[in-house]
């Protein structure tokens, strides 16, 4: 039935964002909110990371460009960008983010701008690949 | 929230828990506050400090606990903490994506229930009724004993069982606090408490030493600020300051224990050193027994110092000899004056009640014999001599000065400066007012020795001081605290009696500073004399120490029992490793150097 088959390849997508470390528990944690009273509560989260870390994104872009120095500023961002991804449980973005941060302590730049390339990237394989999941997860349902 | 619709869920207590969580960051917030919704809490969010603070202000009743970020763009997390917990005594659980254990110490010192990290996880959250039901219930006492003013709220409490009467015991606290003001009658209900801004209180020693009487008396777990009013029957003081006072003393107290469980288990690897250590938990005035109470940290020793004997107490202390020492107290303090001597002995039954317990009776033992030795003196050489008095009495600053002993610290300042400066580190005000009067020297050698956590001071002392059985004649040396001190003191007098006694006043000064002002860098400053001191163990060595510690040393008003707490946990901590390196017994040539 579409049904399952949808369930099933939700479930897939799922498993497979799991195994490739793009999520980790913290997503479940999410999931498990997510009830009668909150049925989008997943997806509401996600949303929201989506529109903040962009924020944080631009920046950290500013912060690099007008003053690169500034490592505690750098520091304080990441610091908060890696507190939201963690709180949804964006595994490999989180990593990078304390990647970044360990740069920003020692005063690397160069580690610092190749890091956070690195954070875009991550961060924006992970919201493709969510994105999808939710919706197929949402049709699903 | 009201009582009754608590009530309905009664049997789940957490229930209806009314939570304000404060986080920049909407992920997060948002997060929290379904992770909260689904414990069932009454959840009510907001991304600003100043907003939190101003709906906490506006009503204080309105919420049981605060949960709330560190790093927040329009006020510091600690900083909400710390007006949440003046203002409205509050439980304040912080919240940090940054689990540094330096941020977390920073977040228990600043007044911090509980520390957690981010990513939150629900679990986490399902206990956090507890902070606010452990706060209740040590305010809560308080009602009950008041007058039936609070009859309907109890009423409504009781029906609620413990648990859920949170909503209700924060409204019943709120308000017995209102209750209390106007029938305290040992406050000055002149003017209105709850409104009006008072006079700052300044909780000298004696003050202090009254409050940790009161305290001891009631006991940790009924000792709420209205009976400790009744019981210290201080003009002027209101019911506010108390509370204020024994909130700052519980949190002292609970990090002393937490500090002292540590040193513990450090004290515990080198094997005497326990009491020292034990007593230090439980001599923080009282304040160790509370928290060890709520806590559950330490065993009764920590209770002991206030509940027990003081010969319960030694027993209690590993040492021995502690309790002999208490005895050979009494008799030693034959020579001092007559007021002395029943400080000396009401001190050290105060100081066994202290951390130092056995501590402080050997402290005792040691300092009337040094007392005795220089009450005949009476000169700068002894270790009493007048001028540690004087070099004392500034660095205490703004302790009053009494001549009268304390209990407690009275007993101190005739003959345990040691004892003194544990107190005061202990409680905040420096004891060493009691003990300047007699035993600035013996302040300052304990001092010197052993600076670790106020507490330690005594403590480290002792340890240092001897395992070994330095003490003077009627000095056990399995009293730690009081050989340690005493043989060095002894050691100085028999040597350097003019050189050390003077020394030994800037060792005091320091130590009066360190308990009095008890910051850390005062401790760091003495810990470096003590450090350099056992390595040298010579009088030589003590004396530049003391000299040393006399230029380093600016005495130091006490702010804040946070400071002294702090400064003490952290010289308990560093001090814990010297303290128990210390051997004077190999240095110094105790005995019957007096």
């Amino acid at each position: 039935m579409e049904g399952n088959k949808l369930q099933r390849q939700a479930a897939c997508m799922r498993n497979a964002l799991f195994d490739q470390g793009y999520l980790d528990e913290q997503f479940i944690q999410l999931e498990d909110l997510q009830d009668e009273a909150n049925p989008n509560f997943v997806e509401e989260v996600v949303k929201l990371f989506y529109s903040d870390s962009a924020r944080f994104i631009r920046n950290i872009d500013l912060t690099l460009n007008n003053s690169p120095s500034d490592f505690v500023k750098l520091d304080n961002i990441m610091h908060q960008f890696k507190g939201s991804s963690s709180s949804i449980g964006a595994k490999k973005v989180k990593q990078r983010c304390t990647q970044f941060q360990e740069y920003c302590k020692i005063g690397n730049f160069e580690g610092c701008m190749r890091t956070f390339q690195e954070v875009k990237q991550e961060h924006a394989a992970l919201k493709k690949k969510i994105e999808s999941y939710l919706q197929v997860a949402r049709q699903a349902r | 929230m009201t009582v009754e619709e608590i009530r309905g869920d009664g049997d789940n207590f957490p229930v209806g828990l009314r939570v304000l969580a404060v986080d920049d960051d909407p992920i997060c917030l948002k997060l929290l506050e379904t992770l909260l919704r689904k414990c069932q809490y009454h959840v009510t969010t907001t991304s600003q400090a100043r907003m939190a603070l101003k709906m906490l202000r506006e009503n204080k009743d309105r919420f049981d606990l605060v949960i709330s970020d560190v790093h927040m763009p329009d006020m510091d997390g600690f900083k909400l903490l710390e007006y949440v917990g003046l203002e409205m005594d509050l439980p304040v659980i912080m919240l940090s994506a940054n689990g540094d254990p330096k941020l977390v110490m920073k977040g228990v010192t600043h007044g911090a229930c509980d520390y957690l990290v981010k990513p939150v996880r629900i679990e986490e959250l399902r206990n956090i009724w507890q902070h606010v039901l452990r706060r209740k219930k040590c305010d809560n006492k308080n009602p009950k004993k008041s007058s039936g003013q609070v009859k309907s709220h109890q009423a409504n409490g009781e029906g609620l069982g413990s648990p859920t009467g949170n909503a209700d015991q924060n409204g019943k606290f709120n308000r017995k606090r209102k209750e209390d003001e106007d029938e305290s009658e040992d406050n000055e209900n002149d003017e209105d408490p709850s409104t009006q801004k008072k006079p700052r209180v300044v909780w000298s020693i004696e003050l202090h030493r009254k409050f940790v009487g009161a305290v001891n008396q009631l006991g940790i777990e009924k000792a709420v600020p209205k009976r400790i009013l009744d019981l210290m029957n201080v003009d002027g003081l209101t019911r506010e300051n108390v509370a204020s006072h024994l909130q700052k003393y519980r949190l002292y107290l609970k990090r002393i224990s937490s500090a002292a469980s540590q040193q513990a288990h450090m004290a515990a690897a080198f094997g005497v050193k326990d009491s020292p250590f034990m007593h230090h938990m439980g001599s923080l005035d009282g304040l160790g027994d509370f928290r060890t109470l709520s806590s559950a940290r330490l065993p009764n020793v920590v209770l002991s110092p206030y509940t027990t004997t003081t010969n319960a107490m030694l027993g209690r202390l590993n040492s021995p000899s502690a309790n002999v020492s208490l005895r050979n107290l009494s008799p030693s303090v034959g020579p001092l004056q007559p007021s002395q001597a029943q400080n000396l002995s009401s001190s050290i039954a105060s100081l066994n009640k202290m951390n130092f317990g056995t501590q402080n009776t050997s402290l005792f033992q040691g300092i009337p014999s040094h007392l005795e030795q220089n009450a005949t003196n009476n000169n700068s050489k002894g270790i009493l001599g007048t001028s540690n008095f004087n070099a004392i009495d500034e660095l205490l600053n703004g302790a009053s000065f009494n001549p009268e002993p304390f209990d407690a610290s009275g007993a101190f300042g005739s003959s345990n400066p040691l004892l003194s400066s544990t107190e005061s580190f202990h409680s905040q005000l420096p004891l060493v007012n009691g003990s300047r009067r007699n035993d600035a020297s013996l302040n300052g050698a304990y001092l010197n020795t052993d600076f670790s956590s106020g507490v330690g001071l005594v403590g480290g002392e002792v340890h240092n001081m001897n395992y070994g059985n330095n003490i003077f004649g009627s000095l056990n040396s399995s009293n730690i605290s009081g050989n340690g001190i005493v043989s060095r003191l002894g050691r100085s007098l028999g040597q350097n009696n003019a050189i050390s006694n003077q020394r030994m006043d800037g060792f005091v000064n320091g130590r009066s500073s360190v308990s009095g002002g008890s910051n850390l860098l005062q401790q760091n400053e003495i810990e470096k004399p003590v450090n350099e001191l056992r390595q040298r163990s010579n009088e030589d060595s003590f004396l530049l120490e003391e000299t040393r510690l006399n230029a380093g040393f600016v005495p130091q008003s006490y702010d804040s029992l946070d400071e002294l707490v702090n400064a003490m946990i952290k010289r308990e901590q560093d001090e814990t490793v010297s303290n128990c390196e210390f051997q004077f017994d190999d240095d110094y040539a105790f005995g019957n150097g007096i």
